[in-house]
C-alpha cells in the first residue's frame, strides 16, 4: 500500500511485492510509479491485506434498471480498484447527478453524490488542496456536456490529476429520457416528438478542444477494454477524461448496438494501440491510412500493407484531433469505423502542483507571521 | 510671511473628478498620512461603474470623502468642509453636499467650454463667474498647468506628465493641512521604483504642489487636528475587504485548517480575493474559478477535504450559488460564503452600497434550507466578525453566509489591531477513527449540539458517502421515508436554532435599556446610527441602539430587549427586510426606515426619522 505524504523514498520491487502489486501490472506501470515515487508518496506502516473487488462494494442495494449498462462499468471499476495500489480511503469518487452519477453510493471508499453538473468543480477544490487523494468524477453526457459543460472544459485545461468517467447514453436517463447533447440530430425522444434539431457534441473533440491532456473512448459491453481503459486513465498523471458508451436499455435502448454487437463490431469499432497501425474487421484485414489530413479505409487485400496505414501515436496531438473527428454516423453510407482506445496522453503541468509549488516558494520567501500581518507597515499610537 | 495655524475638531474632504484623475488613489494616500497622524477616521469612495466612463462627464466623476477627527467618530460625515474639484462635472455632482462656507479647491482648466458643456451647463453659463460659488471659500488654481510647469524638464510625454495632476493637488493639502509627505513618498517610490520617470516626475508634482501653497502668499492659514481621543492602543488604518481577508487568514491560523478560497470575481467583493492571493505564505489556496458555480462548489469540495473553505461574490453571485449552498447544509459540512453586497437587483447598482441579500441570504434556496447569517457593522469589524463566523461553521458543521456590503468593503477606519495570541482559538476535530463500541462509521451521529463527525477522505475505516439526496438520520444512507425527511428537515433547522446557544447575547450598543425608541440596525448603518443616536440622546431624549453581528438565529435576549421599547425602529438600505424577519420571529409592530439610492444612510437623515417617535 502507498500512502502520499511529501517525502521522497525510493519504492523497491519488493516492497511492491511486498503489497502484492502483481509484477505485470508493477512493470507495466513502472514509469507511472517512478513519477509517482518521485512526487510524494512514501510507504504508510499499514500493510494491509490485499484488496479485492469485494472490498470496494457497500452494502447498499444497487437501484439502476436491470439490463442497464452501468452494471457493468461498476463491475469493471471495482475489479480494477484493488490492482491499483491505492489505499481504499484515498478513494475518492465524486459525481453530479443523473442514473450514472448515483455510483458513489456503490463504491466503498469516499465519495459524494453531488448536484446537477458540478462534481468536476468540486473535485477541483478537492483535488487542489488534498493532492494526495486519487479522486474520480463519475458523470453522464448531460451531468458534463449540459449543466457542467463549462466545468467540465475548465477542469481539463488546468489539468488536475483526476479521472473523469463520462457515462455517454446520449439520453438523460434520470428525467426518463430526454435527448441529451450527445443524441443523434433527428432523434425522436420525449422532448423531441418531431425529432431533436440539435446537433450533437463530439465529446473527444470537445475535450481536446479543452486541452485535455488524456482523451480516450471505452465501452460497457467490452469488460476487458473498458478495465484496460481505467488503468490507463489512472495512469496518467493529469486529468483524463475517458468517454464511456454506456447502453440505457429503457430509454435508448441500442444506442451502440452498432459498435457492441459480435456480428457488426468488428468493422464498425476501430481500437486504437500506441505505435500499432490503425487496423480492423475480423482479421484486420482493413486499415486506415492517411490522405493529407483526410483518413482513408483501405483494404489491405488489395495492394496495401500495414506500412501504408497510419500508425497511431498517442502523443501526436495533431493527428489525435484527426482521430476524435473519425464520428461518422454509422447509419450514413461510406461512414468511417468508430475509434476506441486512448487517442492522446500526454502529461503537462497539473494544477494541483503547481499551486502546491507556488505555496512553498511563497512560504520560502517569507514566514506566516500573523502579527506581524495584522499589524502592517504603518502604525500609530494612542494614548 | 506670517502664517497661522488653526486647530480643528473634525473635518470632511471631499476628492473628486474624472475617473481617470486618480481621486481614489489621492483619497487613499491622504487617509494614510492622516492615520498616521492619530485621529479618527472614516473613508467613503464613491466611484462609477465604468471604469473610464466618458471623460468630463457626470456619470464619470469619482469620489473619496475623508472625515478625519480628534474626537471619536462613526461616519464619514454627511456634508463636507472642503471639496476639490478637478473639473466643471466633480463641481456640479458634489456641490450640493459642500456646507455653506466651505472650501472648495477648483482646477480652473477642467472648467474649459468642453468640460462645461459636458457637465451640461448651458452655453455660455460658468459656475466659477455666475455667482453660484459666492457663499463658498473658492480657491482657484490651474492644476494642468502648473504640473506641466514643474515637469518641463522631464522627457515625458504631456499625457503621462498630466497623470501627476492628483499628486500636485495631494502637495497641495499636505501642505493646507500642514503634513510630512514621508508616507506618500515611499509608497510612491515603492509603486514606481523601477519607472524613474515617472517616480520622480510624480514626487516632483507632489513638492510642486506643496510649495505653491508654501510660497503663494494668499495662503496664511494651514490646518490642524490632533490625536484623537479614543481608546489608548496601537492602531493601524484598514479598509473592509482587507480587514475580512485578515480575519480569514486569522481563523485559519488558529483552527489549524488550511484556506481555500473559491471565487469569481465581482464588484465589490474582489479585492478579498487580490489580497489573498497575496498570502500563500500562509497556506492560503485561492482559486480563480469559472463562475460562481464553480467557486462555491470547489470551495465545498475542499472543505470536504478538510480545508477551511470560502467563497467570496456580491448579490449576483449569490443567486448563483443557491443550489449549491443547498447542497453544503445537506452535507453539513462547514463553508463560509461572503456576500459583500451591492445595489440590485440583477447588475443593479455594481459600485454602489446596498443591505438588499438578507432575505435572499436566509431564504433564497429551495427547500428547508437554514443556515447562520452574520453580518459586519463597520470595515474594522469585518475582522471579528468574519472570524466569528468561521468558529461557527466549523464548530457547527454548516454553511455560513457572512453579510458585508460595498461602503465597508471599500471604507477605511483605524483599527486598534489585536495581537494574534489574544484571538480565541478555534477548536477543531476531524474524526480519526471509530470509536468504541462502534462497528461502523455513521456519518450523520449527531452530539448534543446536533453536530455530525467532520471525517475526511485519507481516514483509513471511516470510509462513507454523503451527498444532496435526504439521507437517512444517523446513517446517513439514501432515505426516501416520509417521517425521516420531516424528522431531518427539523433537525437541521433546530441545529441551527441552537448555535443560539453558543453565541453571546445581545447588548445594547448605547441608551437606557427600557424606553420609547430602539433603533435596531444591522451591517454597514452602524456608525450613522450611533452617531444620531448619540446625538438625540446629549437632547435629552429616550433612544436606544441595538446593533445586530447574528441574523440567524438572532441573540437568544433579543425578544426580551424589543420588548422593553415603545417603538422599534429599523433603518435599512433596502425596502424593509430585516424588519419582515423581526415581524415573523417576534410579532413586533416595528417601523421602518428605508433608503435605497445606493448610497450609505446619513446621520442628518436618522436624526429627523427617530424624531417623529420620540
Ligand atoms: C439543477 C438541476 N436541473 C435539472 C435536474 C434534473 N436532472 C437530473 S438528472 C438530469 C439529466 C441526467 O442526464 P445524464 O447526465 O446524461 O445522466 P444519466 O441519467 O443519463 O446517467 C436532469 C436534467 C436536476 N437534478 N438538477
Ligand atoms: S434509465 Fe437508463 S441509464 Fe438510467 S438506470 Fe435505467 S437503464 Fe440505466
Ligand atoms: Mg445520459
Amino acid at each position: 500500500m502507498y500512502r502520499k505524504g511529501g517525502v521522497k523514498i525510493t519504492i523497491v520491487w519488493t516492497s511492491a511485492r511486498k503489497f502484492r502489486i502483481p509484477e505485470a501490472h508493477f512493470l507495466q506501470n513502472l514509469p507511472a510509479f517512478q513519477y509517482l515515487c518521485r512526487q510524494y508518496f512514501i510507504m504508510s506502516d499499514v500493510i494491509a491485506a490485499p484488496l479485492t473487488a469485494k472490498d470496494f462494494a457497500t452494502d447498499q442495494e444497487v437501484r439502476w434498471c436491470p439490463g442497464c449498462g452501468d452494471y457493468s462499468i461498476l463491475a469493471q471499476v471495482q475489479k480494477v480498484m484493488p490492482t491499483l495500489g491505492i489505499p481504499r480511503e484515498n478513494v475518492v469518487i465524486i459525481s453530479g447527478i443523473g442514473c450514472s452519477s448515483r455510483f458513489p453510493y456503490y463504491m466503498n471508499t469516499y465519495g459524494m453524490h453531488s448536484i446537477h453538473g458540478r462534481a468536476t468543480a468540486i473535485a477541483s477544490g478537492l483535488k487542489a488542496s488534498r493532492p494526495e487523494l486519487s479522486v474520480w468524477i463519475v458523470t453522464g453526457d448531460g451531468d458534463s456536456l449540459s449543466i457542467g459543460g463549462n466545468h467540465t472544459i475548465h477542469l481539463l485545461r488546468r489539468n488536475f490529476d483526476v479521472n473523469v468517467l463520462m457515462f455517454n447514453n446520449q439520453i438523460y436517463g434520470l428525467t426518463k429520457g430526454q435527448y441529451s447533447p450527445t443524441s443523434e440530430e433527428n432523434k425522436v425522444t420525449k422532448s423531441t416528438p418531431m425529432g431533436s434539431i440539435d446537433h450533437p457534441f463530439n465529446p473527444l473533440a470537445l475535450a481536446m478542444g479543452a486541452d485535455a491532456s488524456f482523451v480516450a473512448r471505452t465501452m460497457d459491453r467490452d469488460p476487458k477494454h473498458l478495465q484496460a481503459m481505467l488503468l490507463r486513465a489512472n495512469q496518467h498523471k493529469g486529468a483524463s477524461f475517458l468517454e464511456i458508451y454506456q447502453n440505457c436499455n429503457i430509454f435508448n435502448d441500442g444506442a451502440f448496438e452498432i459498435f457492441t454487437e459480435k456480428g457488426s463490431k468488428p468493422v464498425e469499432t476501430l481500437f486504437v494501440e500506441n505505435g500499432k497501425p490503425l487496423t480492423f474487421g475480423a482479421a484486420g484485414e482493413k486499415g486506415l491510412r492517411l490522405d493529407g489530413f483526410t483518413p482513408k479505409v483501405v483494404d489491405l487485400s488489395e495492394g496495401f500493407s500495414t506500412d501504408d496505414l497510419w500508425v497511431h501515436d498517442e502523443t501526436d496531438i495533431y493527428k489525435a484531433q484527426i482521430l476524435t473527428r473519425i464520428f461518422d454516423d454509422p447509419r450514413s453510407e461510406g461512414h468511417l469505423p468508430r475509434p476506441f482506445g486512448v487517442f492522446y496522453a500526454k502529461e503537462r503541468a497539473c494544477y494541483e502542483d503547481m499551486m502546491a509549488m507556488q505555496l512553498e516558494e511563497a512560504k520560502s520567501r517569507k514566514t506566516a507571521d500573523l502579527d506581524a500581518l495584522l499589524r502592517g507597515k504603518e502604525v500609530w499610537t494612542i494614548g | 510671511m506670517i502664517r497661522k495655524e488653526e486647530v480643528l475638531q473634525d473635518v470632511v474632504i471631499k476628492f473628486a473628478g474624472d475617473s481617470g484623475d486618480g481621486m481614489q488613489l489621492t483619497g487613499t494616500q491622504f487617509t494614510n498620512n492622516t492615520a498616521l497622524l492619530g485621529a479618527d477616521l472614516s473613508t467613503f469612495p464613491d466611484f462609477p461603474a465604468e471604469i473610464r466612463a466618458p471623460q468630463g462627464t457626470l456619470p464619470g466623476v469619482s469620489g473619496f470623502q475623508l472625515r478625519f477627527s480628534s474626537n471619536s467618530i462613526h461616519t464619514p460625515g454627511d456634508e463636507c468642509d472642503v471639496l476639490v474639484a478637478m473639473n466643471a462635472a466633480a463641481l456640479k455632482v458634489n456641490l450640493g453636499v459642500l456646507k455653506k462656507g466651505g472650501k472648495v479647491i477648483i482646477n480652473t482648466d477642467g472648467f474649459d467650454s468642453k468640460n462645461l458643456r459636458l457637465a451640461n451647463y448651458a452655453e455660455g453659463d460658468n459656475p466659477l463667474e455666475n455667482g453660484s460659488l459666492d457663499s463658498y471659500d473658492v480657491i482657484k488654481m490651474d492644476v494642468t498647468k502648473m504640473t506641466r510647469e514643474a515637469l518641463k524638464e522631464f522627457t515625458l510625454g504631456m499625457k503621462e506628465k498630466d497623470r501627476a495632476k492628483n499628486m500636485f493637488v495631494l502637495g497641495f493639502l499636505y501642505f493646507m493641512y500642514g503634513r510630512d509627505m514621508k508616507n506618500t513618498e515611499a509608497f510612491l517610490t515603492e509603486k514606481f521604483g523601477r519607472k524613474e520617470d515617472i517616480l520622480a516626475s510624480n514626487l516632483k508634482a507632489l513638492h510642486a504642489g506643496y510649495n505653491y501653497g508654501d510660497t503663494t502668499e494668499t495662503f496664511t492659514t494651514t490646518y490642524k487636528v490632533e490625536k484623537a481621543r479614543i481608546e489608548a492602543g496601537s492602531y493601524r488604518s484598514i479598509m473592509g475587504n482587507q480587514a475580512l481577508a485578515y480575519g480569514l487568514i486569522a481563523a485559519s491560523q488558529k483552527s489549524g485548517l488550511p484556506m481555500f478560497l473559491g471565487t469569481y470575481p465581482i464588484t465589490p467583493a474582489s479585492d478579498i480575493l487580490h489580497e489573498l492571493s497575496r498570502h500563500k505564505n500562509f497556506g492560503v489556496r485561492t482559486f480563480q474559478a469559472e463562475d460562481e458555480i464553480a467557486a462555491i462548489s470547489s470551495a465545498i469540495g475542499a472543505s470536504y477535504g478538510g480545508s477551511l473553505g470560502v467563497t467570496t461574490t456580491s448579490g449576483p453571485g449569490m443567486a448563483l450559488k443557491a443550489e449549491a449552498m443547498g447542497l453544503a447544509v445537506m452535507l453539513e459540512i462547514p463553508l463560509l460564503i461572503i456576500d459583500v453586497q451591492r445595489g440590485g437587483p440583477s447588475t443593479g447598482l455594481p459600485t454602489k452600497t446596498e443591505q438588499s441579500d438578507l432575505l435572499q441570504a436566509y431564504y433564497g434556496r429551495n427547500g428547508e434550507c437554514p443556515m447562520p447569517v452574520l453580518s459586519a457593522s463597520t470595515p474594522a469589524d469585518c475582522f471579528e466578525a468574519v472570524y466569528e463566523a468561521v468558529r461557527i461553521s466549523v464548530q457547527h458543521m454548516t454553511p455560513v453566509i457572512f453579510l458585508s456590503d460595498g461602503y465597508i468593503a471599500n471604507g477605511a477606519e483605524p483599527w486598534k489591531f489585536p495581537q494574534s495570541a489574544d484571538l480565541s482559538p478555534i477548536h477543531v476535530k476531524f474524526k480519526t477513527d471509530l470509536g468504541h463500541g462502534e462497528e461502523k462509521f455513521q456519518p450523520y451521529l449527531r452530539d448534543e449540539k446536533l453536530v455530525r463527525p467532520w471525517a475526511v477522505p485519507g481516514t483509513p475505516g471511516l470510509e462513507h458517502r454523503i451527498g444532496g439526496i435526504e439521507k437517512q438520520n444517523i446513517t446517513g444512507n439514501v432515505s426516501y421515508d416520509p417521517e425521516n425527511h420531516q424528522l431531518m428537515v427539523k433537525i437541521r433547522e433546530e441545529k441551527i436554532n441552537k448555535i443560539a446557544d453558543h453565541i453571546p447575547e445581545q447588548k445594547l450598543d448605547s441608551g437606557e435599556e427600557k424606553g420609547k425608541v430602539l433603533v435596531l440596525g444591522w451591517g454597514s448603518t452602524y456608525g450613522a446610527i450611533k452617531s444620531a443616536v448619540n446625538e438625540l440622546q446629549e437632547d435629552g431624549l429616550s433612544v436606544s441602539h441595538a446593533h445586530l453581528r447574528y441574523l440567524r438565529p438572532f441573540p437568544r435576549n433579543l425578544g426580551q430587549i424589543l420588548s422593553q421599547f415603545e417603538t422599534i425602529l429599523v433603518p435599512e438600505l433596502n425596502n424593509g427586510q430585516l424588519i419582515k424577519i423581526l415581524r415573523d420571529v417576534y410579532l413586533v409592530d416595528a417601523k421602518s426606515y428605508n433608503k435605497i439610492m445606493g448610497l450609505p444612510m446619513t446621520k442628518t437623515e436618522l436624526v429627523e426619522e427617530i424624531r417623529k417617535y420620540c
